[in-house]
Order: structure tokens, then sequence, then C-alpha cells
């Protein structure tokens, strides 16, 4: 190009291109990337793929091997595990999606006010997301979903629109889900002011500014696109994440109830049979546990992959 | 800096008194009335109003939650419910020097093997051994304490005989083993990380030249020279890992049944045991507090660039 003298600014699709390329040279960010995606899928289409209901009992095949059947046997309970396993995966994927977006949004939103505005409003946020930093995570949610859980379900409850919702027992995915986000959206704002608070200095902002953009518009169109690699990033790695805290409280029985099948109640309740034989324990405690380790290996790499090929220069 | 070292002490009140007024808020709204709880569910009404006036639960709400914060400054925080008439001071601190000795061994076993892997990682950047180690770290991070838990007790305890499967017996038995590998795999990657960013970053500053190009051998010019600069870093995570691996160690304590401050959260839970939980969470949440404030002071002491601005 620059043998011919000319030079073309590079589209929105050149650029979407080298990305992929550079990310796409991490084979095991692909490979994060594909196992995410089917997370989703599965999660999304489980009505369908799973070959039985997720709370259907046999009685008369419990704790049953492997067979044509049930491919991966069946629980203590008489219950496919196969079937069990994926409807699982929609149960990770509705908390894991809408705590982390409910982390990005907050997050953005109260990091970009307090980076931009500074001044007390960025006193109040930062304090306001050291107080909730400095509860244990853990701990926070035990202790919301222990205590104003029924307060909610009872107010979900007084919301026509929301009623059906409570009954097909989604109330607790909410306070799961609320207890999640609350304490978790201190790192996106400090990530976020951090980030803001050094390209505000650029000289481009200064000229937005100087030309008479409005505040959100220099926020929206001018600092967040160059502060979105880290953000992608962190993202990314919150994912698996949020996945691990759902699991988390499910296993100590807290979040989801049954009969909603979640991967750490699961483990939670097969836990009698980790002394049993190999295979035993293989199918109804090590592979619910296996697929978390999967996916949060999938979630880190795709995070590695993301910072590297956002950020070519370094 | 002294001006830094202020404005952190004085924040720690306010941090203290916020958490103190969130767990105390949060506690009042459980479902389960305390008395209610301890008497059973058929009690007489009369035994119920008595038994709510003894613990001064019909008392305004503001006068509840001085008494309870002047009560905490000095150390008590009532008598448990469940445990009926330990005092939740005692009965926490108890609990906590389990899982203080716990974290403590997980923390070092994790540092002695996290710190010199990310340094040879980083001196090797980009060789097999490199993505090994990483891949090693990642894999540590990755794997949940409710996967590795039965897989290693399955192992260790089941097949080989080798380790018993549980139980607390202070940190010379044979049974903090596992429970100190589990709970040290995540610490491991941490340190492995950190140190060899720090370390890439670090070998390439012109000091680390200069040592060279003198003649120094090359391994005084890792160990005395980039080897400290790289780990004045760690020092942060070190404090923050203190501090947050108490509430950390939760699953692993219940997993391998140890009489910790994890447990002891999960038992009053379920027994709606309010004085032990709200106390439980504060002690945790100053806990942290204490150890980033002071992590923040020492490396302002560390690093004197700190708290300049």
């Amino acid at each position: 190009m620059e043998g011919r003298g000319e030079w073309k600014v590079p589209s929105r699709w050149d650029n979407w291109l080298g990305f992929w390329r550079r990310f796409a040279r991490n084979r095991l960010a692909v490979m994060g990337l594909i196992l995410a995606l089917s997370m989703f899928v599965v999660g999304i289409f489980a009505p369908w793929l799973a070959p039985h209901s997720y709370r259907e009992q046999n009685l008369d095949a419990v704790e049953q091997p492997p067979s044509w059947t049930y491919p991966l046997g069946t629980d203590e309970l008489g219950r496919d595990q196969l079937s069990r396993l994926i409807w699982g995966a929609r149960t990770a994927v509705i908390v894991a999606s809408t705590v982390t977006f409910l982390w990005v949004v907050i997050g953005v939103l109260m990091g970009s006010l307090a980076g931009y505005l500074g001044g007390w409003m960025e006193t109040i946020i930062m304090r306001l997301a050291d107080i909730l930093f400095a509860f244990p995570g853990l701990l926070l949610a035990m202790l919301i979903s222990a205590t104003i859980q029924p307060r909610i379900e009872a107010w979900m409850k007084g919301i026509a629109l929301l009623r059906s919702f409570v009954r097909a027992g989604y109330a607790e995915f909410f306070v799961v889900i609320f207890a999640l986000s609350l304490g978790g959206w201190g790192g996106m704002a400090r990530l976020v002011r951090g980030q803001i608070l050094s390209i505000k200095e650029e000289g481009f902002v200064l000229a937005a500014r100087a030309i008479g953009v409005p505040t959100w518009r220099v926020i929206w169109r001018h600092i967040l696109p160059n502060a979105l690699p880290p953000i992608v990033v962190s993202v990314s790695m919150g994912m698996g994440g949020a996945i691990t805290a759902e699991v988390t409280l499910s296993f100590l029985g807290i979040g989801i109830q049954p009969p909603t099948p979640s991967w750490g109640a699961m483990i939670f309740d097969n836990y009698t049979f980790w002394r049993r034989s190999f295979p035993v324990a293989f199918r109804l405690l090590w592979l619910p546990g296996l697929i978390i380790a999967a996916l949060r290996f999938a979630f880190n790499f795709l995070g590695d992959g993301l910072n590297e090929a956002l950020s070519p220069g370094r | 800096m002294i001006v830094y070292i202020i404005r952190r002490l004085l924040w720690l009140p306010v941090l203290l008194i916020a958490v103190s007024f969130l767990t105390f808020a949060l506690g009042l709204h459980g479902p389960g009335d305390p008395c209610q709880v301890r008497l059973g569910q058929h009690v007489n009404p009369e035994a119920l109003a008595r038994c709510r006036h003894q613990e001064g639960l019909d008392r305004p709400l503001a006068t509840q939650y001085l008494d309870y914060v002047r009560k905490a400054l000095h150390g008590d925080f009532g008598l448990s419910l469940k445990y009926q008439g330990q005092p939740v001071g005692r009965l926490i601190a108890k609990r906590l020097w389990v899982t203080v000795q716990l974290n403590a061994v997980a923390l070092g076993l994790g540092m002695a093997v996290g710190i010199p892997l990310g340094v040879i990682a980083a001196l090797k950047a980009n060789s097999w051994l490199d993505y090994a180690i990483v891949a090693v770290g990642v894999a540590g991070v990755s794997l949940p304490t409710f996967t590795i838990a039965p897989i290693l007790s399955w192992f260790l305890a089941v097949r080989l005989h080798l380790l018993p499967t549980g139980g607390w017996d202070g940190i010379f038995s044979t049974k903090i083993i596992m429970p100190a590998l589990v709970l040290a795999s995540g610490v491991v990657t941490v340190f492995v990380r950190q140190t060899r960013a720090n370390m890439l970053e670090e070998i390439e500053q012109d000091y680390v030249r200069t040592a060279r190009a003198k003649g120094l051998r090359e391994r005084a010019v890792i160990l005395d020279h980039a080897l400290r600069n790289a780990l004045t870093p760690l020092f942060t995570i070190f404090g923050l890992l203190a501090g947050g691996l108490v509430g950390g160690s939760f699953i692993t304590e219940l997993i391998f049944g140890i009489p910790g401050i994890g447990r002891l959260a999960f038992e009053a839970f379920f027994a709606r045991d309010y004085p032990v939980i709200t106390a439980l969470t504060l002690v945790t949440a100053t806990s942290y507090a204490m150890a980033s404030l002071l992590v923040d002071i020492g490396y302002s002491f560390l690093d004197p660039r700190i708290g300049r601005e």
C-alpha cells in the first residue's frame, strides 16, 4: 500500500478481521470459545436436548449404570443423570449471564460516573464499592438468601406479571442473581474508573469537549470504546467466576432449590457416593465437577486470548 | 505519606459502621424469630414475650443497634442460640483459630511452590517448561474445591489408604494434608501468575542490564536484583489472600469436616443463629478491611512512590 502511495483508513470490517486473525492464532482460546458457546447452546436448548425430564423418577431404575435408555445412568432417585446435567447447564447459563450482565451494566455506569465526574460523586461510589468489597462474597450472598429471600418472593407474588414466574420456581434465581451481583460490580467499577481516569487526559477527549460534545456522548462514544478491551476480558473471566459462585451457593443448599437441577446441588446430593466404586463416583459426583472445571478453563483461556487479540501492541 | 496513612486509618471506622449496620439490618429481616427458633413452634405467647424481652428484641431498633455496636466493641456478641448459652465471641475465637491455622499452612505451601515456579516460568519464557507451568497454574485456579476434593479423597484415602478422609487434629496431624493441598491449589496459581508477570517486567529493566554489564553472575542478577523488586507487589496479594482466605475455606471445611468458621457459618445459617451470623460477617469483613489497611500502609513503606500524589 505504501508503495502505491495510497493509504486506506481501515474499515470496521478490517478491524474485526484483524482481531479474529489474532484471536484464532491462540488455539487454546478458540477451544475455550467453542466450549463456552456449547454451554450456551446446551443451556438454551435443554428442553429439546434432554432425553428425559429432569424431575421424573423411575423407582424401578435407581442407581442404574449407563444403558441405552439412560446414557449416563440414573441417580439415587432414579432420575436420568444426563438430562439433569443438561438442565443444570440451563441453570448455569441463566444465572451466569444475568449476573455478568448486571455486573457490567452497574459496574460500567458507576465506574464511568466516578471516573469522569470525580468529586463527591466519585467518593460515594468508590467507598460504596469498598464496603461491598470488604464483605466476603459468599457470606454476603448467604446472608441475603437466608434473610430477605421470603420477602422478595412475597413481593414478586404480589405482582400479577411475575406470579407465574414465581410458581415456576424462578424466584430463587432472582435472589441468587441479586445476591451475586450486589457484591460483584465493585471490581468492574474500579476497573472502568481506572481506565477512564487515564483516557480522560488524552487529546481527543479534550478536543471533543472543546467543540461542545455533551458529557454522556463523550463517555459513550469517545471514552468507553477505548476502555473496552479490559472490560471484555474481565467479562469473560467474570463469567467463569459467576458459574462457580452459583454452583457454590447451590452446593451449600442456599441458591437454587430442588428439584430445579443445578450442578452444585447435584454434587452435594451425590456426595455420599464418593467412597463407592470408581464408575459410580465418576458418573454422579466427578462429572458435574469436571464440567464446571472445564468451563472455568474455557473462560480463563478465552479471556487470555481476548486480552492478547485486543491489545496487539503489547 | 503521613497524610495518606491517616486518611486510610480514618476510613476504617466508617467502613466498620457501614458493615455492622448492613449485617444488623439484614439480620432483622430474617424470616425466623430467634426466640421462636429456640422455644419451638408451639410455645405459649407469654413465654415468647418473656424471651423476646430478655433478649431485648422488643426495644426500638436504633437502641438495639447501638447496644449491638457497644457490646461488639467489647468483644461481646451475646449468647449463641444454637449452642445454648455459649458466648458467641468465644465460639468464634475457637473456630477462627482452626481456620487461621489451616489457611496459614495452605498459604505457606502455595507461596513455597508458587514463587519459585513463577520465577522459573519467567526465566524460560515461551519455552515448553513455561507453558507447562502456566497450564498447571490455570488448572489450579480452574478446579473448584468440589471437583478436586472428591477426586483426591477417592485416590488418596479410598484407593491408596494413604491419608484419613477428614477431621481435624491440629497442624501436625496427617488430616491436614488433603484440605491444605486443596486450598493451596488456588493460591499457587495466583503466585505463579503474579511472580511470572512481575519477573518478566523486571528482567527488561535498565538496572538488570547494568547489573549484567558490570559482570555480575546471572544468579546474583536474578536473585538479588530482579527477584527482590518482583516480590514487592506480591506483598499486596499476600495480605489480601490472608484476609480473604478466612471467608474462602468454606467448602473445604465443609467437605473435610474441619471445625473452622466456614462450617460454623454454615451451621449457624441453617439454625437461624443470628448472633453468630452477624458476628461472623462482622469479624470476616473486619479482618479483610484490616488486612487491606495493613497492606496499603506496609506498601507505602516498601514503595515510597505510593501515596505521594
